[in-house]
């Protein structure tokens, strides 16, 4: 198939952006998105211009490198990364604009490339249990029942993609806080730290500047994942219970 | 120089101590552990390791050394040390924890990975990984990892290839994920308690030694392209395996050999290049566009039955139209007792060997179809549609999306692909390589999994390495400190800063006609083809030509756009493809010195009767560790071969047998 592309160039954070128009011809339907990407840059290369920048890496939707706003939507028309998104997905002759994510806290590194460095910092400040290594008991001392071992992995299946931010008019990161904060709390190695974590990550979140939750469930709704958004629910609710 | 062999290389010294405790294999961590030198607590943050990825070894061992409180760099060119690509291990982690009272225990965890390695790997190293695996379950258990649980709230396991105990942990199809959150969550608790410094998009490009110690690294700022500098005590490389030396593997886009292969060229030795694991079960190629190629869990095997149409003409039928007597469950015929469970190696090249018979399936690739039923048909039947979809669900649906096939309707079809490299930087019983106080972990390291690594073992053997080994073994390293300080303008800074500049310029300036891309996909055509599933002896010779000649045409006529300060994701690609092409070269040479056939090194001039790897221990039972001697872009020297003797003391040496 045949398609034009309108593609966000912007050679670092402080250049001037703007789309720029590529037609791509002889695009096969098995082919994966990145892949169309890969053969327009080798095209651009071989007319000596420079490739477009965009991340991604494990490219089996695991590791949550790859973004792009794909028409508007995060990761394109299916619920799956950019990354295992394929091109049967489009029709000859359509054509496709490509952005990188738009968020205060995920400033732009260049082209599709974003940084996403403050999710870590968010993570820095409580997504985790303290357990030096060493200091584990013998796992089977520990029973976890089934539903909130489901539940607790259910949730734990967030990649970091921020996906979530992006589709979210406020750039919230909720939803991502959310699985975090349920992964943690459903479990009962996670209970000590249950009430402070979800405190200290709210703070860190807020102080990177992602914006306010208004129960919109646009984040839900891309997440390649298909974290639910409940999760929030969860999260406001702990956080009460730590205020108490 | 000693004398050339074959024109090729050269027979060095015999490396005669590993330096692993001398008794009993199963007294030798002990021993070892308390043996290893102490730091006082107090002097601990005046030390510094540096580690190069934020894998599941990388990432382990920088929140444990974090956790004890030495100053911990940690890299990775990543944006986030929780994308390296462990998160991309699907089926589990093995632990000898005997919780089904099946018959396992740590002796039968060791006996299995030294006969699933085909005999090629140390006693030493193998019995202490199946020894720690227990400790690594508590340890992923208490931080959070979500592992499988029945209705009891138990831990679950299943069985995987190679082996006839459950002894493998998961988290549904993600576990390295899963594992590899729960690394990354205890490094960043470390990065706020301000023991470690994390550095993503960073990539190391030259290793620094001074007075004959690992000192410090090179590295680049991916975003601003700055060359800096990293100093430290130790320096310790979780960087990953060379599975992208053949472009299409089942590793990330990124994964590369630069570190390792650098540390390579400044003296450490690099063990076993020849053994790459072909995987059995993934997608097919599809097209010449690919990228990469997906893995399916080999835990498929356990419900999915294997076969091919008996006969050719059937090959482009629908197979439901196929009946059961016109199907050949081939694993199953071969290897009765182990059915579709046999190693991977086994079930690869038996893959190969049908579709050579002209029996495979899906579309043709050359002369050829490339592909093999994994059938479902039954386990629906006997378990029911939602008990598949409970197991397996996320890997039919990346099959779908992938293929845009419906594997509960139509069986998936699957073909062997590059996964795993069992070679890597040599290293002693505490993990050390030939550079004093240069550390290797992980797939980097070549150390426990011989000729053939078994499923659900490096998730086992990173996490040993990190959480449990390292912490031990670098102790005794830093225990020689306080270390004299290196200036960054020491003369060895300086040289090693300049080399990783000249060669940037280099590959910048060379302006000519053709792309990175091209370059690598040529290469790994070539190593594919005659450094593949089966290697020969003309076939390996032609390999080394051709790789020195598109090697030569690199260093002519690559063409990098772009500058050096900024990000510039096509001079990554060139540095990364230029050191491919040397380690290829040394890989060629490996196999073509090694003429046994041993696990994954299939030698189609050593084989037996029924056409399985046939050994030579009396000649071959070593490993093989290559010297770096020399040589520039282009050209290299002839590498040395230093031999480690393979004592097995424990476990006698058997012809492998899955029958």
């Amino acid at each position: 198939m045949n398609l034009t592309l309108k593609i966000w160039r912007q050679a670092g954070p402080d250049a001037q952006g703007e789309l720029v128009t590529y037609p791509v011809t002889d695009i096969t339907e098995d082919m994966s998105f990145l892949e169309m990407l890969d053969v327009l840059n080798e095209e651009l290369i071989a007319k000596g211009q420079e490739p477009v920048a965009f991340d991604s890496d494990c490219r089996e939707g695991i590791c949550g490198m790859c973004s792009l706003m794909i028409n508007g939507r995060p990761h394109g028309p299916e619920v799956t990364t950019t990354c295992q998104l394929h091109m049967r997905s489009f029709s000859d002759g359509d054509t496709i604009t490509i952005e990188p994510w738009r968020a205060e806290a995920f400033p732009l590194v260049r082209d599709l490339i974003v940084d996403r460095s403050s999710f870590d910092r968010i993570i820095q400040a409580g997504g985790y249990i303290s357990v030096n290594t060493g200091a584990a008991p013998e796992a089977n001392n520990l029973q976890v029942q089934k539903h909130k071992a489901d539940r607790a992995f259910d949730v734990a299946t967030c990649i970091g993609c921020g996906a979530c931010v992006a589709a979210c008019p406020n750039a919230s990161a909720m939803l991502f806080l959310g699985a975090k904060v349920s992964h943690l709390g459903e479990l009962p190695q996670g209970q000590a730290e249950r009430d402070s974590r979800v405190v200290k990550m709210l703070n860190q979140h807020d102080a990177e500047d992602f914006g306010g939750c208004q129960n919109l469930g646009e984040c839900s709704a891309a997440c390649p994942k298909e974290i639910p958004l409940d999760v929030i629910n969860q999260l406001n609710h702990d956080f009460l219970h730590a205020k108490r | 120089m000693p004398e050339l062999i074959d024109n090729l290389y050269a027979l060095g010294d015999q490396i005669e101590d590993t330096k692993a405790p001398k008794v009993p294999v199963d007294q030798m961590w002990t021993k070892a552990k308390f043996e290893n030198k102490l730091v006082n607590p107090t002097n601990r943050r005046k030390l510094s390791v540096i580690i190069v990825g934020t894998g599941l070894a990388g990432g382990a061992a920088a929140a444990t050394l974090g956790e004890a409180g030495y100053h911990v760099k940690s890299f990775c060119y990543q944006d986030s040390p929780r994308r390296a690509h462990s998160v991309a291990a699907q089926g589990g982690i093995n632990a000898a924890k005997n919780y089904n009272d099946d018959g396992d225990s740590v002796y039968r965890l060791f006996y299995d990975t030294v006969k699933g390695g085909d005999y090629r790997s140390r006693e030493s190293n193998s019995y202490r990984l199946a020894e720690v695996s227990a400790n690594i379950i508590d340890q992923c258990v208490a931080q959070g990892v979500p592992f499988a649980r029945d209705y009891g709230g138990l831990l679950d396991n299943r069985s995987f290839g190679g082996v006839q105990v459950a002894r493998t942990f998961y988290a549904r199809g993600q576990t390295g994920q899963q594992l590899l959150i729960g690394a990354y969550q205890a490094m960043e608790r470390q990065v706020a308690a301000g023991t470690v410094e994390q550095f993503t998009r960073h990539e190391m490009l030259e290793l620094i030694i001074v007075d004959g110690k690992a000192r410090g690294i090179i590295a680049r700022d991916m975003v601003t392209g700055e060359i800096e500098t990293h100093l430290a005590d130790v320096v310790v490389l979780a960087s990953g395996g060379y599975g992208n030396v053949f472009f299409l593997s089942t590793n990330a886009m990124g994964c590369n050999v630069t570190a390792t292969w650098r540390a390579h060229r400044k003296g450490a030795y690099f063990a076993n290049p020849c053994y790459t694991q072909i995987h059995p079960t993934c997608i097919p190629v599809a097209g010449d566009y690919q990228s990469k190629l997906t893995l399916m869990s080999e835990s498929l095997r356990n419900d999915g039955r294997i076969w091919v149409p008996k006969r050719k003409e059937d090959c482009e039928k629908d197979p439901r139209d196929i009946p059961e007597e016109d199907r050949d469950y081939y694993l199953e015929r071969k290897y009765p007792s182990f059915g579709n469970l046999v190693p991977r190696d086994i079930g690869s090249r038996q893959a190969k060997v049908v579709c050579d018979e002209g029996r495979g399936v899906g579309p043709l690739v050359g002369d050829f179809r490339r592909g093999v039923y994994l059938d479902f048909a039954d386990a629906i039947k006997r378990m029911g549609v939602d008990a598949v979809k409970a197991k397996y669900g996320n890997l039919f649906d990346m099959y779908t999306r992938i293929t845009g096939e419906d594997p509960y309707k139509v069986p998936m079809r699957i073909y062997p692909a590059v996964h795993y490299t069992m070679g890597g930087l040599w290293v002693d019983y505490g993990l050390e390589t030939t550079i004093p106080g240069l550390f290797a972990a992980g797939e980097a390291n070549f150390s426990d999994h011989g000729a053939n690594r078994l499923g659900a073992s490096s998730l086992m053997q990173c996490l040993s390495d990190g959480y449990f080994v390292l912490p031990n073994t670098i102790r005794d390293y830093l225990a020689q400190g306080p270390f004299e300080p290196v200036a960054e303008d020491a003369p060895e800074v300086l040289e090693a800063r300049k080399s990783v500049e000249d060669r940037i310029n280099k590959l910048l300036s060379i302006n000519g006609d053709r792309t990175v891309d091209s370059f690598h996909k040529e290469l790994g055509h070539i190593v594919w083809e005659y450094c593949g599933m089966e290697r020969n002896d003309a076939g390996l010779r032609k390999g080394i030509d051709l790789v020195r000649s598109l090697r030569q045409e690199f260093w002519r006529n690559v063409k990098v756009p772009g500058s050096a300060d900024t990000l510039n994701q096509s001079l990554e690609k060139a540095g990364r493809v230029a050191d491919f092409f040397e380690l290829a070269e040394l890989m060629f040479i490996d196999a073509l010195h090694r003429t046994e056939s041993c696990g994954c090194h299939f030698r189609s001039e050593s084989q037996t009767e029924d056409g399985e790897a046939l050994r030579d221990d009396d000649k071959f039972a070593y490993v093989a560790a290559w010297e770096f001697t020399g040589g520039q872009e282009g050209s290299l020297e002839p590498p040395v071969l230093h031999k480690e003797d393979l004592i097995f003391n424990f476990i006698q040496l058997k012809q492998r047998s899955y029958k």
